[in-house]
């Protein structure tokens, strides 16, 4: 599973002032209440809370405090070739900036040697806008292959930068529990398959790792119907991103017949304003040669015309 | 206000990758179960939940409610969640019970890492205008901190593969550990470097695993155990979250927070230290001299549980003082980057 999200967050008058400088391809750290300067700036005093106000440009040189080899860098570093990463000191600073540094090999590395900033060849307003560190004694050295650079927030021509984005991507692997992968299996060959709880009876689809009132793990499979009734719904009539159905249309909580538990689908098939609470409903399955172990193989449900649950069946369910 | 006292703990195996949910569920079930019968107590006796966990380990968001089924969360119960290591979850527990809202508690944290790629996902705990950007791994983060100390001269590469080669032996005894080993330090300083200067032996492995501790106020334990271990200290503290402004080589919140809660004196330490080098700073910051037993279970190097390894040690540390090995112990706890956040409990048996 990718997970991915682009953080988007206003910079302030002490952040802005810093990322407005690496745009102009200038480094500002910010002098703290004991006279030490901090690059990057700190908002506040990280000794007294004060609010720190006094700005001071710093140079684009700056000697290595600590350093450590990437043999295999990740995504998003910022250089795609086995690099360094270092602690740097500018000159004019008192603290130490986290920055990557462009060397063939650990051996090239070593603490108090001299690195240079390699401005990136466009500057946005971002920490990126520095590419990487460089020994100063290689300045005319080949680029480093970068990263894709950050996108940049939209602002009115000539404005200061006030927003820097930085695009967050994971990558995770999720195991289903084994009474989920009974149910998912089940959907492949279209079934609902739900677990019953060894303690209170009740019925859960999908099943679940442990029974909520109880806490053990739920064991008895029970197959149940497709045939089901509307619990609660929703009626969606705002547009929003990655959307696969025009509005309006309905979401609505379905507790198949059998089953303790509702699950959320979509209804079709009626007028988004003729459902209710209560309505019977019928899975409208994907040809077969579609299904796989999701709960997408039913493409929707849609109301069977068969009479109203009455509300004191399922009050108890909402 | 009541004294409290650890009960109960209980913890599941360390290891790679279970084969179970990120929600912690499967994992937590069992041992819900042990910490039960650890203690005579029921679900219905607990006064308060409360765990620790992260949804950027899990890949989901508000993972920790999906752990509440493990628990048999209705008819409601008094829970509440940290998204830190479940040892602040243990402080939170800690409180309610001082102040006389409950008389038991039961904390629990789990992480499953291998969900996804754990070192680059804790990069997100770091600065997020100027430093997580980046994505510096905690690996390296790590690594600038050990340079600092072996160019300081405070550590050499050797005493590093000490505390490495110390752990594994001792993991030998301690059934929950990943792995354990007898591998010499000469031979471990012949391994090859991970992250310059970290050898593999230098980092804690990627663990899944959980931990469940149960407190309660000290008349009530009297009742449930022969020998609870009464928490006479405990006290955490943060250090700057600006890397590069603070000296690497000291934890001036663990020297703040071992000093509150009266660190001297102790016979055995767990110290949560991911890290060799970070139990040399640790060492240092409690003033543990060599005559404390440093993490006898083979400590978080032998299998390090996100958000359930530094309840953990607050576990272990307990254990002894339940199981009449000792009279006074200390836990510590660390959350964030390069130890910036500490934690220390000091337990002791009470006759
Ligand atoms: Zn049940």
């Amino acid at each position: 599973m990718n997970i991915g999200f682009d953080y988007t967050r206003s910079v302030g008058p002490v952040l802005g002032r810093f990322v407005n400088g690496l745009a102009a391809r200038r480094i500002e750290g910010v002098r703290g209440s004991d006279g030490r300067v901090h690059v990057p700036p700190v908002e506040y005093d990280p000794h007294t809370a004060e609010a720190l106000t006094e700005f001071v440009e710093v140079g684009d040189e700056g000697t290595v405090q600590s350093w450590t080899w990437m043999a295999e860098p990740l995504d998003g570093q910022p250089l795609t070739r086995a690099f360094a990463w270092a602690l740097i000191r500018l000159d004019g600073a008192d603290t130490a900036m986290l920055h990557a540094v462009d060397v063939p090999g650990p051996e090239r590395m070593r603490t108090g040697m001299r690195v240079k900033v390699r401005w990136a060849d466009e500057t946005v307003g971002h920490i990126r806008d520095i590419a990487y560190f460089r020994p100063v004694e290689t300045e005319d050295a080949d680029d480093g292959p970068t990263s894709p650079p950050p996108p940049v927030a939209e602002r009115e021509e000539g404005a200061p930068v006030g927003v820097v984005i930085t695009p967050v991507h994971l990558k995770y692997r999720h195991s289903a529990s084994p009474e989920e992968s009974r149910y998912l299996r089940g959907l492949a060959q279209g079934k609902l398959l739900g677990q019953r709880c060894p303690v209170c009876h009740k019925v859960y689809l999908p099943p679940r790792g442990a029974c909520p009132t109880d806490g053990v793990p739920t064991t008895d499979e029970v197959e149940l119907p497709d045939t089901g009734i509307i619990t609660t719904f929703c009626v969606v009539n705002v547009p929003f991103l990655g959307q696969r159905i025009k509005p309006p249309y309905v979401t609505a909580y379905i507790l198949i017949d059998g089953a303790d538990i509702a699950f959320l689908h979509l209804i079709l098939g009626c007028d988004a304003a003729d459902v209710r609470m209560g309505m019977r409903v019928r899975a409208s399955w994907r040809p077969r040669e579609e299904w796989t172990t999701s709960l997408e193989n039913i493409a929707h449900f849609e109301p069977t015309g068969k009479p109203d649950a009455p509300y004191e069946s399922f009050a108890h369910h909402l | 206000m009541p004294d409290v006292a650890v009960i109960g703990f209980a913890q599941a195996p360390n290891v790679r990758e279970t084969p179970g949910t990120t929600n912690g569920v499967e994992m937590l079930v069992p041992l819900l179960a042990e910490a039960y019968q650890q203690t005579g107590l029921s679900k219905r006796d607990i006064g308060f939940w409360c765990s620790g966990s992260s949804d950027y380990v899990a890949g989901r968001a508000f993972s920790f409610i999906a752990a509440v089924d493990a628990l048999g969360a209705f008819p409601p119960i008094h829970e509440s969640h940290v998204e830190m290591d479940a040892a602040w979850a243990f402080y939170e527990a800690w409180l309610k019970i001082r102040m006389g809202e409950v008389d038991t508690a039961l904390v629990y944290g789990f992480g499953k890492s291998s969900a996804g790629q754990l070192r680059r996902v804790l990069a997100l705990q770091l600065d997020p205008y100027f430093t997580a950007p980046l994505w510096p791994d905690s690996i390296s983060i790590a690594a600038l901190q050990a340079r600092c100390g072996l160019d300081a001269g405070l550590w050499s590469e050797k005493d590093l593969a000490e505390v490495a080669a110390r752990s594994r032996a001792d993991a030998a005894g301690n059934p929950f550990a990943q792995f354990s080993g007898s591998a010499g330090v000469a031979e471990l300083l012949d391994t090859p470097m991970v992250a310059d200067p970290l050898r593999r032996h230098d980092i804690a492995p990627v663990t899944d695993g959980a931990a469940v501790v149960v407190l309660a106020a000290e008349d009530r334990a009297r009742d449930l155990v022969e020998r609870p271990a009464v928490i006479t200290g405990i006290e955490h503290r943060v250090d700057s979250p600006e890397l590069g402004g603070r000296d690497l080589t000291r934890s001036p919140s663990t020297a703040a927070a071992g000093r509150a809660a009266g660190a001297e004196g102790v016979e055995v330490a767990e110290l949560h230290a991911p890290f060799t080098h970070q139990e040399l700073i640790l060492r240092r910051e409690l003033g543990l001299g060599a005559g404390v037993r440093i993490n006898p279970s083979g400590g978080v190097l032998t299998g390090n549980p996100m958000f359930a390894a530094g309840l953990a040690r607050i576990g272990e540390a307990a254990k002894r003082i339940l199981a009449g090995t000792a009279r006074r112990t200390l836990a510590h706890a660390t959350s964030g980057p390069a130890l910036q956040q500490n934690l220390v409990a000091v337990l002791e048996r009470r006759d």
